[in-house]
């Protein structure tokens, strides 16, 4: 093992990391080190690829489901704005 | 620099007419844009309050204030930061009312702590040789096709709900509605860092979670 390599990130170290990669906040030498590791590791590939698609998936969530009666209530609420502000 | 990672926003505007449409009065538009924001609305007032049928009159109430406000809302903030806004200030202060007595920073704090973002059984311990620390249980590839099926935002959707408190604002104020992490913290009143920890927990969580369910799906 060179000194090279003992200064990689291990994969359990790497997935701590994945967020800070994502929002840009990493140190230039970590992030270089990050895709480093991923240049040899596509288990990791793969795990960047799966939150990437979760924030993604996340980004696509349905709209809930309004009870009824809150729904009315909010019409309510609309119509009474617009003939006061009409 | 990169930029910061996030669905792109297309995914979940409303329309760029949507404002004038509802100084015009049209209610399809105000009711599109209840259906859009609801949820998120009362997930992130959740964190503020004690239940979730307050939770539910907070964003209700939100919604009040955001007719009130909008004939002079000038669009120095977007109109979606801007409706984040009034929930969080209307649920902080039903949360004062109510004397909640964990204030969220507080809350922030023990949510940071916690277990690793993957089950230290997936790696090889550091008693081997040669790969301590990576990968034994490495993750499987996940279907592109089963990435955008209904069933699959689905089980997003009920992992974020089950997420603790102040996890489930922060993704629900990045991931879900894109704001910025600057918007996030100063809604939420906590630190940067604090933030994307935050996020990063609740993000692994949903990601496993979504990974189960792969795996279920796969079985069958």
């Amino acid at each position: 093992m060179t000194t090279a390599d003992k200064e990689q990130f291990s994969c359990e170290e790497l997935v701590e990391l994945v967020t800070d990669y994502l929002e840009d906040k990493m140190a230039p030498e970590d992030r270089s080190r990050f895709d480093e590791h991923l240049n040899w590791c596509p288990p990791c590939v793969e795990y960047l690829r799966q939150m990437r698609g979760t924030l993604r998936l996340a980004g696509k969530l349905t709209p809930k489901d309004i009870p009824e009666p809150a729904k009315d209530g909010l019409l309510h609420a609309f119509r009474h704005w617009k003939r006061s502000a009409h | 620099m990169t930029s910061v990672e996030q669905a792109p926003a297309s995914e979940r505007s409303v329309g760029d007419d949507v404002l004038p449409r509802l100084l015009a009065g049209d209610e399809a538009a105000f009711l599109a844009l209840v259906e859009r924001y609801h949820g998120s609305m009362v997930r992130v007032a959740r964190g503020f309050v004690a239940s979730e049928a307050v939770a539910e009159e907070v964003a209700q109430e939100a919604w009040v204030g955001v007719l009130s406000g909008l004939a002079t809302f000038e669009g120095r903030s977007s109109l979606k930061s801007w409706i984040f806004r009034i929930v969080t200030n209307c649920a902080k202060t039903r949360g004062q009312r109510e004397r909640r007595s964990v204030p969220i920073s507080a809350l922030a704090q023990e949510e940071t702590s916690g277990g690793p973002s993957v089950e230290p059984e997936r790696f090889f311990d550091s008693s081997h040789p040669r790969w301590a620390g990576n990968w034994s249980v490495p993750p499987e590839r996940w279907a592109e096709e089963r990435l955008v099926s209904i069933e699959t935002i689905e089980v997003v959707s009920r992992a974020i709900d089950e997420l603790p408190p102040v996890q489930k604002q922060v993704i629900s104020l990045r991931d879900v509605e894109g704001l910025t992490a600057e918007e996030a913290c100063e809604l939420l009143g906590i630190s940067e860092a604090n933030q994307r920890v935050l996020l990063h927990r609740a993000r692994s969580r949903v990601r496993s979670a979504v990974e189960q369910y792969m795996k279920a799906g796969n079985l069958s």
